[in-house]
């Protein structure tokens, strides 16, 4: 029953990480466009300026 | 972020960001061609390419661009040609009159989240303290976890729980009741008695049904606002892209494109055929003709010249016009139809939510139990303790959690439902007013027909002639002339645009052949004396030694006008139409559709005047119309809806707006609304039957925490299982209730 005393603080204290990044996913802008980031995620293109700048046509 | 960072005009390759940057400006776009990932790419792209542009970024979900940019470089009008060069339209964004609602969206997800933490932590807590019921769970143990819990609840109510409080706080000091009145009471009395308990080292302690229902409540709550923030936004990109421009002439010579918001009075604009004029004006100088059916649904067009008056929204047909702008004041007709609008919206009066006439009901009930509870209790004989324990056990069984997520779990289903099939439905109680119509008010020009001129099909018209015709009529942007050519196309007649064509500005076109000039254009042009003056809508074709041709146009109906009709009739709608177009045009309009009620010539204070009668015989009308003479009625019809070509000012007083060429929109709206109506009912009922069975536990003081958990949460799911079913389910139009029945013949 003693172990109880440090899992209980260490689950909080998970659970609590886990809010905070919701929180800060949330705050910045994550969840703004959830298809966009989709398409984006499997874009060949190298993201930089000089590599996407190249439209295809 | 970084991606689309790189104004072309600094010969620098890296962008330096701690640098003292110059002015910058951000603005939205709206770019409803985004379809996939590449369009994002491509537009950032090309923006990125763009001087005068710090950041660029496409948003799939919304179909639209927020471009930071350097007003002293660039303008919003370059940004949405370099948007367009890339091949999508784009427009800037116009926001919606209400922004309150974006921003309760962005405020209810961080309370969802820490509701949700807290409702899943106290859980696990709670289960343990359950099952230490049935094991060696001492005393001691038992209290450290509800002191554990109450140190998450206590917080995270407070912070979660604001929503509730405030809308509470609002209404009970404005002297009504809403649903959030007994949500409130019910989450402080639950979390202060669980504090007061966890001291004492009772058993009584309800942390993880006050966290849990926040946590519901909030995530009912949140679906809701983002189906209308989703609908909002849907509705706000159609007005964008309707926003006009205008082609402004400066004093010295120079001529820019500005958006019509940005006119000012004494500017002078320059309307090109074809355009529509972008603000209130005064001709300066041309001859010209202006359709006015989207001002006040007459189809034939209006000739002006130097000196007459010429309103915003109207379509320049024949020839280019210089117009003077004048103030918005001076606008005797806006000004007019503002007040008959504000007329309007008072005689429909405010519309109680049935949610909240639930609350009104409920909320006096459930006080009164838990009163009553305490009393019965006390007069029993029992101490204090027991007594307020048990009424407040009672409060959180009856705390309504199934009842709150009732509504608002139908009204999420059945709105996106309608998102899906293109009808928006703007005002949050749109759907429950649409339920309730019994008659239906149409306007003619615009709404039951296209509101563009279409070539009538009742004239027998050789291919060939067609095919000439076409081929000089594809020169022009004339309405009629491009009339001619979709009709053209739609037959599959092959032409070929003719050479040397000239247009003569509110004559006509023509073009020399070997044989000689042909000719389309007005009668007089062509030579044909004309006597029946509903020939007026026509043009001629001409050519050397035959008879000239004419060609009738037409306001045609929207394809499937006269099922809808039959379908609605069917249901034992009481049907009208009321239009400002020529009383024989609404008539052969009423007559092809079998509407026996109508009324043409009618103006906008007649049409309110005819919303107000119909509501003083009783009847619940909804106004479909998409002109701004149908603006004040729309205000004022029980319930409205607006086809998305129409006027701005209709489309803002509409409670819901359809997209398409279709007319079956309006029936799907009300087949929907009805559906939602009755499993709302439904689900008041699922409510209601949960009471019953566990109202007498609570009263009777047999109510423990783990029973208030399972039923919270099972008359929760029920309810919400319910309201999803209705996202699939196949509808039929129901008859109007029999009270309206005795009205008809």
């Amino acid at each position: 029953m003693t172990s109880l005393a440090w899992l209980i603080p260490a689950a909080l204290f998970l659970g609590l990480l886990g809010l905070a990044a919701f929180l800060w996913a949330l705050k910045n802008g994550q969840f703004e466009d959830l298809e966009g980031a989709g398409w984006r995620a499997i874009d060949d293109q190298p993201p930089g300026p000089q590599g996407g700048n190249k439209k295809p046509e | 972020m970084e991606g689309a960072l790189k104004p072309d005009a600094i010969p620098t390759p890296a962008v330096d960001l701690t640098a003292p940057e110059p002015v910058r400006e951000t603005q939205v776009f709206t770019a409803p061609e985004i379809m996939c990932g590449g369009c994002l790419r491509t537009i950032e792209a090309a923006l990125a390419d763009t001087p005068g542009i710090f950041n660029a970024r496409a948003n799939l979900s919304a179909r639209r661009v927020t471009v930071t940019f350097d007003p002293e470089v660039t303008s919003p009008e370059l940004v949405i040609a370099a948007i367009k060069n890339a091949g999508f339209s784009a427009a800037p964004l116009i926001e919606g009159r209400d922004e309150v609602h974006a921003a309760r969206v962005s405020e209810l997800m961080p309370r969802v989240g820490v509701a949700g933490f807290a409702a899943a932590n106290i859980m696990l807590l709670s289960v343990s303290v359950w099952s230490g019921h049935a094991s060696d769970m001492d005393e001691h143990m038992k209290a450290l976890f509800h002191w554990i819990s109450a140190l998450i609840a206590l917080p995270a109510i407070a912070y979660s729980g604001q929503p509730f409080f405030k809308s509470a706080y609002a209404a009970l000091s404005a002297r009504r009741l809403n649903m959030d009145v007994p949500i409130s009471l019910g989450i402080t009395l639950a979390t202060a008695m669980s504090f007061v308990q966890t001291m004492r080292g009772t058993d009584h302690v309800y942390f993880d049904a006050a966290t849990m229902l926040v946590f519901f409540l909030l995530i009912g709550r949140l679906l809701d606002e983002q189906m209308r923030a989703r609908t909002r936004s849907a509705a706000e990109n159609l007005m964008s892209l309707k926003a006009l421009t205008a082609t402004i002439l400066d004093p010295d010579g120079t001529v820019r494109q500005i958006p019509s918001l940005n006119l000012q009075p004494g500017m002078t604009m320059i309307v090109a055929t074809g355009e529509r004029i972008a603000a209130d004006g005064i001709v300066s100088d041309g001859l010209s003709e202006i359709d006015e059916s989207l001002i006040s649904g007459e189809t034939l067009p209006k000739p002006v010249s130097r000196g007459d008056r010429v309103h915003a929204g109207t379509l320049n047909t024949a020839a280019p016009l210089r117009v003077a702008t004048t103030a918005t004041e001076d606008n005797t007709l806006l000004a007019e139809l503002s007040r008959l609008m504000l007329a309007g919206e008072q005689t429909r009066g405010r519309y109680v939510r049935l949610a909240d006439r639930a609350a009104r009901l409920y909320a006096p009930a459930v006080h009164l139990l838990g009163l009553g509870t305490l009393i019965g209790w006390l007069v029993a004989g029992h101490g204090w303790e027991i007594a307020l324990t048990n009424a407040i056990a009672v409060l959180i069984i009856t705390c309504p959690c199934a009842l709150a997520l009732a509504v608002p779990a139908v009204q999420v289903a059945a709105i996106s439902r309608l998102f899906g099939q293109g009808v928006l439905v703007k005002a949050a109680d749109g759907l429950e007013r649409l339920s309730e119509v019994d008659t239906i008010v149409f306007d003619k020009t615009g709404t039951l027909s296209l509101g563009e001129p279409s070539l009538a099909l009742d004239q027998p018209i050789d291919a060939d002639v067609l095919a000439r015709a076409a081929g000089l009529a594809i020169m022009s942007r004339h309405p009629y002339a491009q009339a001619m050519v979709r009709a053209a196309r739609a037959r599959g007649i092959d032409f070929e645009p003719q050479l040397g064509v000239t247009e003569i500005p509110g004559s006509g076109l023509s073009s020399m052949t070997p044989e000689g000039e042909e000719r389309l254009g007005s009668a007089l042009f062509t030579g044909v004396t004309v006597i029946d003056p509903r020939q007026a809508a026509s043009l001629w074709y001409a050519r050397p030694g035959r008879a000239p041709v004419g060609f009738r146009f037409e306001d045609r109906l929207r394809s499937d006008a006269p099922a809808t009709i039959a379908a609605l009739q069917a249901a034992g709608y009481q049907l009208e139409i009321l239009s400002g177009d020529r009383p024989d045009a609404v008539a052969d309009a009423a007559l092809a559709l079998g509407v026996s009620a109508y009324k043409g010539g009618v103006r906008p204070d007649e049409k309110l005047a005819r919303l107000t009668a119909l509501k003083n015989e009783g009847r619940v009308a909804l106004m479909v119309g998409d002109g701004l003479n149908d603006a004040p009625a729309l205000a004022a019809g029980h319930a409205s809806m607006s086809p998305s070509a129409a006027a701005d000012i209709a489309q803002n007083a509409a409670d819901a707006v359809f997209q398409g060429e279709k007319l079956g929109p309006v029936v799907e709206a009300l087949k929907v609304a009805r559906r939602a109506h009755r499993m709302a009912l439904e689900n008041f009922a699922i409510a209601m039957l949960y009471n019953i069975a566990f109202v007498p536990m609570a009263v009777m003081g047999y109510v423990t925490p783990l029973l208030a958990a399972i039923a919270m949460s099972t008359s929760s799911i029920l309810v919400t299982g319910n309201a999803l079913r209705l996202r699939s389910m196949k509808l039929k139009l129901a008859p109007v209730a029999a009270s309206t029945d005795e009205d008809r013949p």
